[in-house]
């Protein structure tokens, strides 16, 4: 079984042109075209507001590592972040809030990794489903209103620094450290490269595949809810439609980073450059005055683009 | 597996296939409902309500019905709601600037149809997994539609054209006339024809279709480009039903559509299923929101209805299936 897991390993070296080629190609683009782009601030601008990608897309890696999606990320988020504005609101307790959102972007992952696991229904259909129930849900106790008038202690989180770096970008920062452990070091990331590689492998070891998936999906959930806490955080204010199609950027993200849709390997580092790729891009074709709509096209763009370059390397 | 492949190559299914008892089920269903929503509220029954039950089924259904050939092939067209609204909006801007619907009509059909292609071409040619390459169009359509439409709205049309989508013939909306048309050439395509045999073929193995000498990648065109042209004919329908175009109209449309294609009985794995059930399946999603509607609830839990709805009805399928084998 361990031998399996190794050999779905990534080279990395193989990778790290693709991904750091786009990057560096869309920094020396726009520095170029879009005066500022350079400038510190606008810099510093690109990284802060990567952050909430980022929580989105290092979990995403690893459910698509295991030939799954989750589309209902984003409806997710927009749901965990007003539970977060509601009961923080409520209470005046950050905390509670935050406990609030973990608990509602997990109930989520759970359900996620239940419908895919144990009923079986292909990934991108449940969470289509869970996508609409999360939206709905969100119009429901949001009534389709702004939630506004939370807490000093929960928009703080988005302002502050620890050390002179903004607190987003520790919190980011951690996450990958976390999920760098999880996967590489120990033997819960073994079994998820056996997931998308050699589901078989993991059986005849004694182990439940279903138990494993259910649990990849919920960390996706439980990342959506701490990520709900930094939107609602950003915003000042809980909204129905805050979310709405970051899935999208993330699941653009992990593409560009050169995780496959088919052979169950993925690359952490890779999929925080392809946040980043992202992030440069949306900053960039807004310094350039292109509305978010054009953003929004490119991205999609991106992602065709890259998983025509990922087919063409599987057939190599 | 030699079933499979038997079921593939038989021709048209008998009458009372497996099929036709799914469906049977599915309008015992749609009557369970009907019974329930009359004693619930008064107002079901009326004419006016079922005329508007009918429309709005209608104008799920021709969505739909593209999808479901993609969804017998074992793919999935997650871009149709958005290719609503860029052609809806093309289609407004023709008829505006020339003032001919015929040419708005036409335009509307051809965006919806090379959108399509393009799907087709990057689930043949490139190899993308059709649910990640359409979710990609998805977005480009969305954010090429925004950008076109600036924020704008476009209404007021010729008289004539909004005949369309809110006239009626006979005491029946046309939409219903255009929906039997279509439901009559979709069932006759998939059941009666070769191409249609074929596309089932593809969907139950790819690689027996593949090697019995079916064309997998050009019929697959077809099927992509098709679920295109029927989201351009349904912009057609919602242009001139609502006299006004904006950017954001396909987005409530995709989840209510692959919800009646998966309602009326058509597998996510392929093979099975048929155009009538997911006529079934429309009529069935549009009495519960109506439903819901008359008994006052409120829009928002639409999604999450439909939503629910989606993942049980995937669920059923795969349950009752199990079952069979």
């Amino acid at each position: 079984m361990r031998e399996a897991a190794v050999v779905a390993q990534p080279n990395p070296l193989q990778r790290i042109p693709g991904v750091a080629m786009v990057l560096v190609l869309l920094i020396a683009l726009f520095s170029v075209i879009a005066p500022g782009f350079l400038s510190v601030a606008n810099l510093s601008n690109v990284l802060v507001q990567s952050t909430i990608l980022t929580m989105l897309a290092l979990p995403m890696t690893l459910i698509i590592m295991t030939e799954g999606l989750d589309l209902s990320m984003g409806a997710v988020l927009t749901l965990t972040s007003l539970c977060v504005a509601i009961v923080s609101l409520a209470t005046k307790s950050m905390l509670l809030g935050l406990g609030a959102g973990l608990l509602v972007g997990t109930a989520f992952g759970l359900a996620n990794g239940w419908l895919v696991a144990i009923v079986g229904i292909p990934p991108f259909v449940a969470t289509l489903g869970t996508l609409g129930m999360a939206q709905g849900l969100s119009l429901i106790v949001s009534d389709g209103q702004s939630v506004v008038g939370i807490p000093h202690s929960v928009r703080d989180i988005y302002s502050a620094t620890l050390l002179g770096i903004p607190v987003p970008i520790v919190m980011a920062l951690v996450t990958y450290a976390v999920f760098h452990v999880l996967l590489y070091h120990t033997r819960f990331g073994t079994y998820i490269f056996a997931l998308g590689g050699n589901r078989e492998a993991l059986r005849y070891a004694g182990l439940s595949p279903n138990k494993l998936l259910i649990a990849v999906y919920a960390i996706g959930g439980a990342m959506a809810g701490i990520a709900g806490l930094l939107m609602t955080a950003r915003m000042n204010s809980g909204h129905p439609t805050a979310g709405l199609g970051l899935e999208f950027d993330a699941i653009a993200a992990v593409a560009v980073g050169g995780t496959s849709f088919e052979r169950g390997n993925g690359w952490l580092l890779g999929t925080l450059l392809g946040v980043l790729s992202v992030g440069v891009l949306r900053n960039g074709l807004n310094l350039i005055s292109l509305p978010s709509s054009v953003q929004v096209a490119s991205v999609g763009v991106l992602v065709i683009v890259a998983l025509f370059l990922d087919g063409l390397r599987s057939r190599a | 597996m030699t079933d499979i492949t038997k079921d593939a190559i038989t021709p048209p299914r008998s009458f009372l296939s497996q099929d036709a008892i799914q469906v049977f089920y599915r309008l015992l269903a749609a009557l369970l409902i009907c019974a329930v929503l009359a004693v619930l509220s008064d107002s079901f029954l009326s004419l006016g309500n079922i005329l508007n039950v009918l429309r709005q089924a209608s104008l799920t259904f021709f969505i739909a019905s593209g999808l479901t050939l993609v969804v017998l092939t074992a793919g999935l067209d997650l871009s149709v709601g958005a290719n609503v609204a860029l052609s809806a909006c093309i289609a407004g801007t023709v008829i505006h600037t020339t003032g001919s619907p015929a040419l708005g009509i036409l335009t509307g059909l051809a965006c919806g149809g090379i959108v399509g292609l393009l799907n087709g071409i990057m689930v043949t040619a490139l190899r993308i997994p059709s649910f990640i390459a359409t979710y990609g169009m998805l977005w480009v359509l969305n954010g090429l539609t925004y950008w076109y439409m600036a924020g704008e709205t476009l209404h007021g049309f010729p008289a004539g054209f909004r005949q369309i989508g809110s006239g009626y013939l006979f005491g029946l909306p046309i939409p219903v006339y255009l929906l039997l048309v279509f439901l009559g050439i979709g069932t006759l395509f998939a059941q009666r024809t070769i191409w249609g045999q074929e596309i089932y073929a593809i969907g139950a193995n790819p690689v027996a279709a593949r090697l019995s000498g079916i064309p997998v990648a050009r019929r697959l065109l077809l099927v992509y480009a098709v679920s295109g042209t029927m989201a351009g004919l349904a912009s057609i329908i919602f242009l001139s039903r609502l006299n006004s175009a904006e950017a954001d109209i396909g987005e409530s449309l995709t989840l209510p559509a692959i919800a009646a294609v998966l309602i009326g009985g058509t597998s996510l794995f392929g093979g099975v299923g048929t155009v009538f059930g997911t006529f079934i399946g429309a009529l069935i999603l549009t009495l519960v929101l109506n439903g819901m509607n008359l008994l006052s609830v409120s829009a928002n839990w639409q999604p999450l209805v439909t939503g629910v709805i989606v993942i049980l009805a995937v669920w059923l399928d795969m349950k009752t299936r199990h079952r069979a084998q």
